[in-house]
């Protein structure tokens, strides 16, 4: 099991930092998306994996997951998910309002250098 | 227990909501309750600040709940003196953004505003890491909001870079105290303190990758190069009163950086050894060189303004990197310098636009009101290029005083002397670009007379410069009580045991659990 939450956050995470850098803003915002999802997985591990245990005192059980993480995955879903929305806003409104959806800054017009005609 | 140290994160939550349900067609009404918010939040930041003033190290348990299982809000020196200045740059900043008319040109400006300071406020007071996190977020989500106040499609698209690079930093925010919560098993920063003492250096791998994680994002925040990036267009292209808040922005990084790393991580730590003096020092100098070489070559004058706030950062971070008490008491004069004085220089910006057609630095007839303009440009130029008689100096001089007696006393004084030499210049011509050589052209005769800014709006960039003015005549108390906090965090046993020892509810075990 650990192999697999391990690798699932490792691709999770490659798949979104390779799609971050693609500068145009639908990869880029589900690149981030790809990311927050990578580090819920990291912080509900690093309670350690367990399965099947409670997570609050009981008699008789020896055995418990860390409660903790689990609080703390919960917050970072919320804000994580309330800022993907707010980005996907501002983003459609730079795109409708100029037109183009690439991230970096223009070049500057004179900058610009001219085509050589010949 | 009182109250008082939890209410700058209450007032603006509760003013912020009413600001939107009751007022939110009546700007008269919005700005009334905003500046009665930020003049309470004066108040109490200043009560706060005279209650740490004597070393109190005040406590706060959210809900009661006993560190480290509740939230705790700590007030020590540190957290009161930047309480107290984000609450008087908010009162400023206010005070132009009304005079100048900024907060009509949007819809919910107060209401986000006070939605910013109450993140802000919370980041400086938070004893919990995860609780920073949760802080960093609500300034940030605010800050999206006022980023892109009144629209535009460059300001759009600056937005969306600005909103970008935040949520990575989040991210990596969150890696790192995952990080951290899986090596330490704690996220209260002094529980984290003493836990961290006990981790053996052999198996330290975990916790070491959780500190440069931790320290790349705050890291971020600060502007340090080369995490700068999100910086110069964000800063350039909001509104300008936004811009003079991001001011203290930058500075809640260093803030950060200061805290976590004098009391989870502190210098002589052996598990994190190497980090302040290897990686963060050469990082800032890189800063303050680039930002200052940014001042001599930006084209425009907001892109100029923004890169002095990088080189200042970098000033900043020179001095926090040396980790003595001796630098990290310069870096904490200096901060309050430079934000009061980058405040001031966004507003002056704005002066300039509302009279030119546009800041790019190429001759143009002179603006209207260009002799105050100019004056208060002058003033606000010499601070921050760090020029005698302003309290940039003194600041430079701490630091670079601070540096003497370390190893690296070559590099750090021959970079900050040769960066000033290059911000003199930078300043200085862009000065006379705008308003000295501008006289000698002929207004067209198309130019249409553009009203001038409103009298509140000098009146918040003459308070700032008057406050820059008080802090270097009164460099001496200032100074002394910056050493004072840097003795107060280079002994955190006090910070420690009062967050730890103190009782909550269910401390005792009670009959029948």
């Amino acid at each position: 099991m650990e192999l697999l939450v391990a690798s699932a956050i490792g691709i999770l995470t490659a798949a979104g930092l390779y799609l971050v850098m693609r500068l145009r803003t639908f990869p880029v915002i589900l690149g981030v998306s790809l990311l927050t999802y990578a580090v819920n997985v990291f912080l509900f591990a690093s309670g350690r994996l367990v399965v099947g245990a409670p997570p609050i005192l009981r008699d008789g059980v020896s055995t418990y997951t860390d409660p903790l993480p689990q609080a703390l995955v919960l917050t970072a879903i919320v804000i994580s998910f309330g800022m993907t929305a707010v980005v996907v806003m501002i983003a459609l409104g730079a795109y409708l309002g100029s037109n183009d959806d690439r991230i970096d800054d223009p070049v500057p017009m004179d900058e610009v250098i001219p085509e050589d005609p010949s | 227990m009182t109250h008082w140290i939890v209410l700058p994160v209450i007032l603006p939550a509760i003013v912020a909501p009413f600001i939107i349900l009751a007022a939110r067609y009546h700007i008269g009404i919005q700005r009334v309750f905003s500046i009665v918010g930020v003049l309470a939040l004066i108040g109490i930041a200043a009560g706060l600040a005279w209650q740490a003033s004597d070393g109190t190290i005040t406590l706060y348990q959210l809900g009661d709940w006993a560190a480290p299982f509740g939230i705790v809000l700590v007030g020590d020196r540190l957290s009161t003196v930047m309480v107290l200045l984000t609450a008087v740059l908010a009162l400023f900043v206010l005070l132009y953004a009304i005079g100048s008319g900024w907060d009509e040109r949007g819809r919910h400006f107060h209401a986000l505003y006070q939605f910013q300071l109450m993140g802000i406020m919370g980041a400086f007071l938070t004893g919990d890491l995860f609780n920073l996190f949760v802080f960093f977020e609500v300034l940030l989500i605010a800050s999206y909001g006022l980023m892109i106040h009144a629209g535009g499609n460059e300001r759009l698209r600056a937005g969306v870079q600005y909103v970008l690079f935040n949520l990575l930093g989040s991210t990596l925010f969150l890696f790192a105290l995952g990080a951290i919560y899986a090596e330490a098993g704690t996220l209260n920063m002094a529980d984290l303190a003493v836990r961290v003492q006990s981790i053996d250096v052999g198996e330290s791998v975990g916790i070491r990758v959780a500190a440069v994680l931790l320290i790349l994002v705050f890291a971020i925040k600060a502007a340090l190069v080369p995490l700068h990036f999100w910086l110069p267009s964000s800063y350039a292209e909001a509104p300008a009163p936004v811009a003079a808040l991001f001011a203290i922005m930058t500075k809640v990084g260093a803030y950060a950086i200061i805290r976590v790393y004098t009391i989870v991580f502190p210098p002589d730590l052996e598990v994190t050894a190497g980090l302040h003096t290897t990686w963060l020092l050469p990082a800032a100098l890189v800063s303050l060189a680039i930002g200052m070489v940014g001042v001599l070559g930006a084209k425009k004058l907001d892109r100029l303004v923004a890169f002095a706030v990088i080189g200042s950062m970098g000033m900043v971070m020179i001095a926090i990197s040396l980790f003595t008490p001796g630098s990290i008491a310069a870096a904490l004069y200096y901060i309050i310098h430079s934000t009061l004085s980058a405040a001031a220089l966004f507003l002056i910006v704005d002066l300039v636009r509302t009279s030119r057609a546009h800041l790019g630095l190429t001759l143009e007839p002179p603006v209207s009101g260009t002799v105050l303009i100019a004056a208060l440009f002058f003033l606000a130029a010499i601070a921050m290029a760090g020029l005698p008689p302003l309290s940039g100096f003194v600041g430079k001089l701490l630091i670079m005083d601070a540096a003497f007696s370390t190893s690296s006393m070559a590099w750090i004084w021959s970079v900050i002397l040769i960066s000033s030499l290059i911000s003199v210049v930078g300043f200085s011509r862009a000065g006379s670009i705008l308003f000295w050589k501008a006289q000698s052209v002929e207004p067209t005769d198309e130019a249409e007379v553009v009203a001038g800014p409103g009298a509140l709006s000098y009146i918040a960039v003459g308070g700032l410069l008057v406050l820059l003015t008080a802090h270097t005549v009164f460099a001496g108390i200032g100074h002394r009580y910056m050493q004072a906090t840097a003795a107060q965090l280079f002994s955190p046993e006090p910070y420690i045991s009062t967050v730890i020892e103190t009782a909550g509810k269910l401390s005792e075990p009670k009959e029948g659990y």
